[in-house]
């Protein structure tokens, strides 16, 4: 239990998508004016990485893994090079189903979602959480832990970050800066607050 | 009034619309007001009647920090003149050398002495500061045409404060341009910006030279020294909590009495907590800070001390660190009173500022105590803590709006 804690505060806090790696910029720029919108926008995110990085996580260990198709008999295999394919199809994929369901059984989450579920699909913090999982060699429980945990560190970024370009509203900015300049000058200056947690080892 | 009708007569007019020089009228406003609050008052409505506009209040939050000042300036060169008369180390060569062999001498015992030591690396800094202020402030109000705002005084002097003695001039310049363009004159300047500029520039320095802001050699301004400052002692497990209040707690003999009144290394300002008690009861009274800061980051970081205790460990001595130890050590207690209190950068709400407080006080003592990279955690403490701030003040703002919503609806019914 205490495995799994610390790598969510890892995920969370340590190895924050948007803050520490500047994954999924182009959404978390785009889409940071109004937290309301922001919040969705990461509850979308966290939904979608808490399924994909799980389900890339048994694709990959039972069937790209060099040797993971020995339950075939086939142990010599190494589909690993296939990789970036199949998880990029699997977001896909798993984001247009959730769509549908969403669509079905949960109309009010999927009004308020709107474009930005579909638009979650080329969100390469989504990506990139699949991709350290699979450097990482997690296994099945640790991969639902780091979806969970990289997603609703992204989700905490753009919510901070929203927040913050609010209250933004009411500075004066140079004009040559305004508008995605001091955005872009915001998340530097967030990051820097966000090195607290650099060096700290769980 | 000699001065003022001098002012009034004889250079205001230059500056004024018509005037020679009237492209130049943001410095001379700035001095201006310096010397003489405004007669200005508000032309439209709403004008509220009160002695205390942004002048006053920067200028009492400068008081404040006076006493942490003169302390701090003693102690730079107390601590110098220790290692001086006591160890037998050389002051460093140069100018500043020379002119307190030539006024005054190493003497640790000498109160003169020490504080002339001290001045001569203290002052360079402060002008540097705020020239490196006046150029920039000056600059971006002068292009944008607002006026020189006295946010910066406050900032010029907190970030002083917040150096070590023997930091080179020309990263004071670094540090302080960095603050006051990135940190506040790109948002828009005093008031706008969502950061505090003086750790904004702070921040900048420690990871831009970490050589020169951190480490063992750089708190005392004699030469070839390393001492490591009593936080990195209690990191080494070199300092023994259970010892009372005024006994020596370490080899070299630091008491927490010492720690509490002043006379250890550190960053100028940061090193007497009961200097900064006295700018905390100037604050409290004038009610210029906010209490519910300063409470909620003392209750935090006790909590969060608390409960390391509680937890343990066998490797990480810092686990072990009682609280009162944690409350003078470094700069908590200076960023408590001084940094955390930022009008500007906290949260707004007055829910939200006990959230605010929690959050930093929290925050210092886990970066001091889990985080083996910074021996100090004050600094990033607060910036984290403000960068939370305006989505703390979403969520009390919305908690207030559903509430009162609530209310309404209850109320239209009955």
């Amino acid at each position: 239990m205490e495995h799994y804690l610390s790598l969510f505060v890892k995920a969370v806090f340590i190895e924050n998508m948007a803050l520490a790696f500047f994954l999924g910029m182009c959404t978390f720029l785009a889409i940071s004016k109004k937290v309301s919108t922001a919040i969705n926008l990461g509850i979308a995110v966290v939904l979608v990485q808490v399924v994909t990085v799980p389900i890339n996580n048994l694709i990959y260990t039972y069937v790209l893994k060099g040797g993971a198709l020995s339950w075939a008999g086939l142990s010599h295999v190494d589909l690993s090079f296939l990789g970036f394919l199949t998880y990029i199809a699997v977001i896909a994929a798993v984001v247009q189903i959730m769509e549908m369901i969403l669509d079905k059984y949960v109309p009010a989450l999927y009004n308020t979602l709107g474009i930005y579920l579909p638009l979650i699909t080329v969100n390469c913090a989504i990506f990139g959480g699949t991709l350290f999982m699979a450097e990482r060699n997690y296994d099945f429980a640790e991969s639902v832990v780091y979806g969970l945990g990289s997603g609703f560190s992204w989700a905490l970024a753009i919510a901070l970050l929203a927040a913050i370009r609010e209250k933004l509203k009411y500075s004066d900015v140079p004009d040559g800066l305004s508008g995605l300049g001091i955005t872009f000058m915001t998340v530097g200056l967030m990051s820097l607050g966000f090195m607290s947690f650099s060096g700290i080892q769980l | 009034m000699g001065l003022r009708a001098y002012i009034d007569r004889k250079i205001a007019p230059h500056f004024h619309e018509g005037g020679r020089f009237k492209q130049y009228y943001v410095f001379y406003e700035m001095f201006d007001t310096m010397l003489y609050s405004p007669a200005e008052t508000t032309r439209s409505a709403s004008h509220v009647r009160d002695g205390i506009d942004l002048k006053r209040v920067m200028m009492t939050v400068w008081f404040a920090a006076l006493p942490a000042l003169f302390f701090g300036m003693y102690n730079a060169g107390y601590q110098a003149n220790l290692q001086i008369t006591e160890f037998g180390y050389s002051p460093i060569a140069g100018w500043r050398t020379d002119l307190v062999a030539l006024l005054a001498s190493f003497d640790v015992t000498s109160f003169w002495a020490n504080m002339l030591h001290g001045a001569v690396y203290y002052l360079p800094i402060m002008i540097t500061v705020y020239l490196g202020g006046f150029i920039w402030e000056g600059l971006f109000a002068w292009k944008r045409g607002h006026e020189v705002n006295e946010g910066f005084f406050v900032t010029g002097i907190l970030f002083t404060l917040i150096v070590p003695p023997a930091i080179p001039l020309w990263q004071v310049f670094l540090g302080i341009s960095f603050g006051v363009v990135v940190g506040k004159e790109i948002f828009g300047g005093t008031g706008k910006n969502f950061l505090n500029p003086a750790l904004v520039g702070r921040a900048f320095l420690f990871f831009a030279y970490p050589a020169q802001i951190s480490g063992d050699s750089v708190w005392t301004a004699v030469d070839n020294f390393s001492g490591a400052t009593p936080l990195s002692l209690a990191a080494d497990g070199a300092i023994d909590f259970s010892v009372g209040l005024t006994a020596a707690a370490t080899e070299s003999g630091i008491t927490w009495m010492q720690t509490f009144l002043g006379g250890i290394q550190g960053s100028i300002g940061e090193t007497s907590t009961l200097a900064i008690l006295i700018g905390a009861a100037v604050l409290l009274i004038t009610r210029i800070a906010s209490w519910r800061i300063m409470a909620a980051v003392l209750i935090g970081a006790v909590l969060t001390s608390l409960m390391f205790n509680a937890i343990g460990s066998d490797t990480n001595p810092l686990f072990a660190m009682p609280f009162y130890w944690h409350l003078t050590l470094g700069g908590l207690a200076f960023g408590l009173v001084f940094m955390a209190t930022d009008p500007v950068s906290a949260s707004m709400t007055d829910t939200g500022k006990w959230v605010f407080g929690l959050l930093i006080g929290f925050m210092v003592v886990v970066i001091r105590v889990v985080n083996p990279a910074f021996p100090e955690g004050m600094m990033l403490a607060i910036l984290f803590g403000n960068l939370c701030a305006p989505l703390i003040d979403y969520f009390v703002i919305q908690a207030n709006i559903r509430r009162r919503q609530r209310r309404t609806a209850v109320g239209g019914e009955a």
